[in-house]
């Protein structure tokens, strides 16, 4: 099953990373750091309601104030067709797109965008928003996905007809969508069945949070150049995008990406980027957008939240029979939640031979829900998670065991279609069981939750450049923003294959210009695909270098061999020289053939499943609902852990935003559909005290399709921690909860209902 | 907008008898600042109390202590004789914001603020300490607890400000205690608060008690009968629960984004419980 890596100079290390002198002297630019001469002050309108209609928006009193050099709105976008593209993981459409970054006829949210001024500074900006007045007819609006559903629903979009049901809908409602999956008889399954869970579960959206807000500056000048710096996960992407919303040449929009303060795939989209092009677009000078952390809330996606239903049934000995999963997903504004993955990843862990999941993407009167962690999956796995728990209760079963029982491993073929390869499930929940943490004694009050998790991984689009100094030393250029370490782990790649110090190599990040195109960094595809794209660019330098040293030697390329970052002979028939370096053959470049640059460009295929399994100790405050994280250890599967710490810190991460998902984060609306918690203080991510520090299992079931056994990472960890917290309070309190968050209120509610 | 930061108490009353626009008083900044930026209040007039003496110094008034409301949480936080006179006050007020916050942060201006869900106030109406108010007609002394009369309202004049807080010195016996629920660990606004300050003698009787609760009504509650019930006692499991009923009917919450009214109110009766133990520990009691 694992194939045995060799052993390696580099990968696997704990290597430096190259960006972070950078990043803890203050020296790193961030989206908001950069400037231009001459710069303007982008400024955005956003709608006060949640649902209304556009009868007329009057500029003139803004654009005559003093300093105000252009102002936009939904005017100054062309209408685009309705189409759905692809795009990584999740599909994107550009009507839906353009109208979300400014609204036209229609506000669909409170934040929607209706215009946007730039003014040479960003108090004359604020007044001449003060100055635009829009009228509006306020509609009625919908925050809630099943009350969405209803017959007599506001609607939020006259022409949308559910798509996936037979026969067509002749009448517009907010469900978009329809999907299903199925396999076997599950009346059949239920009836083998010795104990049927039913249960109803609710989640809120969840913001990715990240501590950057977005963060722009666009530059166009007269001869149709435009230029962007920006903060964001892809800026192939968001060249795209803005190519296509404002309907421009690719080729005329060059982007350049910052350090990135967090994305989460929060920052997949764009928001002021076209706004920011468009607005300089007018004044032909330089505009810099910077979201508040208020706008970041108000108008910008966070995942979804859901209504499920889960029934799943199993023998006493533990056995899954059949499960049936209905779905309901809030989709924001515009349709297009993660509802598809949510689908595919809900029984994706399990060999069940009886399944049906059912899935509806449902449009409300909130911001368009965007990419984040594993979009979809942590949703319909959570419930699925919580009900395999509740049974394993119920059959007095160790929930591991019975994961154990159930498991898809090497073979299992997968609801949604594949048949997994190499992957590593049942290995984490043995490494689970054998772990300290799960061996340990828990006291009154506490309780102990485990949860499995899994998401696909993806590959993609990817480039890498590799230009060899003639010292040696190497640059290594990268077409992928840096957010969980891509830089240190494809540096170590190509220190490995080139046989050279890994503090000889220098990565960078490219602008557009430099590479073909890089998908964005997400579908944890970034070590994966671009470590790919970074091997096969390092077998090219060394191809080069063997016809160099062809060349020095006038021996045929054949018998010149590569090995440990010489060349040499390949026998004594070959020649008798003395094996050169990759900086002995660098140095004689300019009179070998001229500069030595490996390039690869590719789609990378053949990325490996991620399996994870956390398990979570918990303290309940039986008097005020409080729930306390006393110990927390995350086990995955990451096929090969290029860089250890950045692993870690990936599957940490992942774990301390999902128990701030399982505890305490909600978007709060007021009856008028505004949003009344739009900031940290209210909208409670954990903080650094919340938490104990989370201990970490790395799994490794070599990936085959890779060179250095990589599988994504960044994505699993955020799957399991609901469930995980939900079991740990439902052995702590003996009430199974399925609502989130378990904040303290819920859970006093529940003790009190108890006694 | 005009900034001005006086030299003398004198100086600053003169100032804020002149203007008669949008006042305020800057002490810390760190509620002020943030709803400028937010662009919830914009005042025309700022008057920075932080170059008066009496208002940034912590002095030795005989029997009592005068802590400056522009005395930053970081100082007192390392003030060893305020700390073992009202462990309850200092740690009401280390519970504000961050470590960043605590460097600017004050008693005087939590107490103006005058948000029902001020951690410091409770805590100092339980340690029954007074404010030395400036105005045109000279100083004068106000109990805390008549400071506060409505959210974000208080009871200071336009041409006054408050310049320092009176804390009594400590007492064998005395001590204090706050406690506040918030679903985080930190950085986080006060759902209930509850304070709890006790005299007992030494065979561990109660003598006197003061009980006040933060963020469960409009303003700061004090207990009215907690003497009645705690005076007396050892603080036994049954006047404990007696306490906790009380804190429970003092309670008049308002349902909001930070918690309802059922949870405001059950859990007022715990941490009132809670913290009233702690001080009785506190005290030499156990």
């Amino acid at each position: 099953m694992a194939t045995a890596l060799k052993d390696f100079k580099w990968v696997g290390t704990r290597a430096v990373r190259p960006d972070g002198v950078e990043k803890v002297t203050g020296r790193a630019k961030f989206g908001a750091d950069f400037s231009l001469p001459g710069m303007l002050i982008g400024k955005v309108l956003r709608s006060p309601h949640a649902h209304a209609k556009i009868k007329s928006i009057n500029i003139e009193a803004a654009r005559t104030l003093n300093g105000v050099k252009a102002i936009i709105t939904g005017s100054d976008f062309n209408e685009l067709p309705s189409e759905w593209v692809p795009a990584g993981e999740v599909q994107i459409n550009f009507r839906d797109l353009s109208r979300s970054i400014m609204a036209r006829n229609k506000v669909l949210f409170e934040g929607h965008p209706v215009a946007a001024v730039a003014a040479t500074s960003e108090i004359i900006a604020r007044e001449a928003l003060a100055l635009i007045k829009v009228e509006y007819e306020i509609l009625p609006h919908v925050i809630d996905v099943e009350a969405a559903m209803s017959p007599d629903a506001p609607i939020l979009h006259e022409d949308l007809f559910t798509a996936g049901v037979e026969p067509s809908p002749k009448t517009a409602s907010n469900i978009a969508k329809r999907v299903d999956y199925s396999s076997g008889n599950i009346d059949d399954g239920f009836k083998e069945a010795d104990v049927i869970i039913e249960k109803h579960f609710t989640t809120q959206p969840v913001h990715q949070g990240y501590i950057e807000p977005h963060a722009t500056v666009a530059s166009a000048s007269e001869d149709g150049q435009c230029s962007i710096w920006t903060s964001t996960q892809g800026q192939y992407v968001v060249r795209a995008y803005c190519s296509e919303v404002l309907q421009l040449d690719i080729s005329s929009i060059r982007v350049t990406p910052s350090e990135i303060g967090g994305g989460f795939g929060g920052k997949t989209t764009v928001y002021l980027e076209p706004l920011a092009l468009a607005l300089s677009k007018k004044a032909f000078r330089p505009v810099k957008m910077v979201m508040s952390r208020e706008e970041v809330f108000r108008s910008s996606g966070p995942t979804s939240g859901s209504s499920m239903k889960i029934k799943i049934g199993a023998r006493s000995d533990g056995t899954i029979t059949a499960a049936d999963v209905e779905l309901k997903y809030q989709a924001g504004a515009f349709p297009g939640s993660p509802i598809m993955p949510g689908c595919m990843c809900a029984l994706a862990p399990y060999n069940i031979s009886n399944a049906k999941v059912v899935g509806y993407d449902v449009v409300v009167n909130r911001p368009k829900v965007v990419a984040y962690r594993a979009p979809g999956a942590p949703i319909s796995e959570y419930a699925v998670e919580c009900v395999i728990n509740e049974i394993a209760t119920k059959l007095n079963i160790d929930p591991l065991d019975i994961r154990e029982k159930n498991a898809a491993k090497e073979g299992t073929r997968a609801l949604y279609g594949p048949q997994f390869g190499a992957i590593g499930y049942i290995e984490t929940l043995l490494a689970a069981r054998g772990s300290n943490h799960y061996k340990s004694k828990l006291h009154e009050n506490q309780g102990r939750g485990v949860a499995s998790g899994f998401w696909f991984n993806i590959g993609g689009e990817s480039c890498a450049t590799i230009n060899i100094n003639t010292d040696g030393t190497a640059e290594l250029v990268l077409g992928n923003p840096d957010i969980g370490g891509s830089r240190a782990s494809l540096a170590m790649i190509a220190a490995e294959a080139l046989g050279i110090d890994y503090n000889k190599v220098h990565p960078i990040i490219s602008d557009t210009s430099g590479l073909g195109y890089n998908f964005l960094t997400g579908g944890s595809r970034t070590t994966f695909a671009g470590g790919l794209a970074v091997n096969e660019a390092a077998e090219d330098v060394v191809r080069q270098i063997r016809e160099r040293a062809s060349k020095i030697w006038d021996i045929p390329e054949e018998a010149v061999t590569w090995e440990d970052g010489f060349v040499r002979p390949a026998g004594t028939n070959a020649g008798n020289f003395e094996p050169l370096s990759l900086a002995d053959v660098a140095g004689m470049a300019a009179k070998t053939g001229g500069p030595i640059s490996g390039h690869a460009q590719l789609n990378a295929q053949g990325a490996g499943p991620g399996f994870g399994t956390h398990i979570c100790d918990v303290e309940v405050d039986e008097e005020t609902g409080r729930v306390t994280i006393l110990r927390y250890t995350v086990v995955q599967d990451v096929g090969k852990a290029i860089h250890p710490s950045y692993v870690e810190g990936q599957m940490q991460g992942g774990a301390s935003q999902g128990i701030g998902w399982a505890l305490n984060e909600e978007y709060i609306y007021d009856e008028e559909g505004k949003l009344q918690n739009a900031g940290f203080l209210d909208y409670r991510i954990p903080v650094a005290s919340d938490l104990p520090m989370i201990d970490t299992i790395i799994v490794e079931v070599p990936n085959p399709r890779h060179p250095y056994g990589v599988k994504g990472v960044g994505e699993v960890p955020i799957v399991p921690p609901m469930a995980a917290v939900a079991g740990a309070i439902a052995d702590a309190i003996g009430v199974h909860l399925t609502d989130l968050p378990m904040s303290p209120p819920r859970i006093l509610k529940e003790l009190n209902k108890k006694q | 907008m005009i900034y001005e930061r006086p030299n003398t108490v004198s100086e600053a009353v003169e100032i804020l008898s002149k203007s008669h626009e949008k006042k305020s008083i800057l002490a810390g900044g760190t509620d002020l600042l943030v709803q400028m930026r937010s662009g919830y209040y914009r005042p025309s007039h700022i008057v920075d109390i932080k170059n008066i003496p009496e208002a940034t110094q912590i002095r030795d008034d005989g029997d009592t202590f005068l802590v400056g409301a522009g005395v930053p949480g970081a100082q007192l936080s390392e003030h060893v004789e305020l700390i073992k006179a009202w462990p309850g006050v200092i740690e009401a007020m280390d519970l504000i914001g961050s470590t960043q916050i605590q460097g600017r942060a004050t008693l005087g201006g939590n107490l103006c603020n005058a948000s029902p869900a001020a951690d410091s106030v409770p805590a100092m109406i339980a340690a029954d300490a007074t404010c030395i108010i400036a105005g045109p007609n000279g100083y004068r002394e106000e109990k805390i607890e008549n400071v506060v009369t409505a959210p974000g309202v208080s009871s200071i004049a336009n041409n006054e400000f408050v310049v320092s807080i009176r804390l009594a010195k400590f007492k064998t016996g005395r001590a204090d205690a706050y406690l506040r629920f918030i679903p985080r660990t930190e950085m986080d606004i006060a759902v209930v608060g509850a304070a709890v300050c006790v005299l007992i003698d030494k065979k561990g009787i109660c003598l006197n008690a003061k009980v006040s609760l933060g963020a469960v009504a409009p303003t700061q509650v004090v207990i009215e009968t907690a003497p009645q019930i705690l005076i007396g006692t050892r603080l036994d499991e049954e006047t404990l629960d007696k306490l906790a009923k009380a804190a429970r009917a003092s309670c008049n919450p308002i349902d909001d984004k930070r918690g309802t009214i059922e949870y405001r109110t059950s859990v007022a009766g715990v941490l009132t419980k809670r913290a009233a133990k702690i001080a009785f520990d506190r005290a030499g009691g156990a």
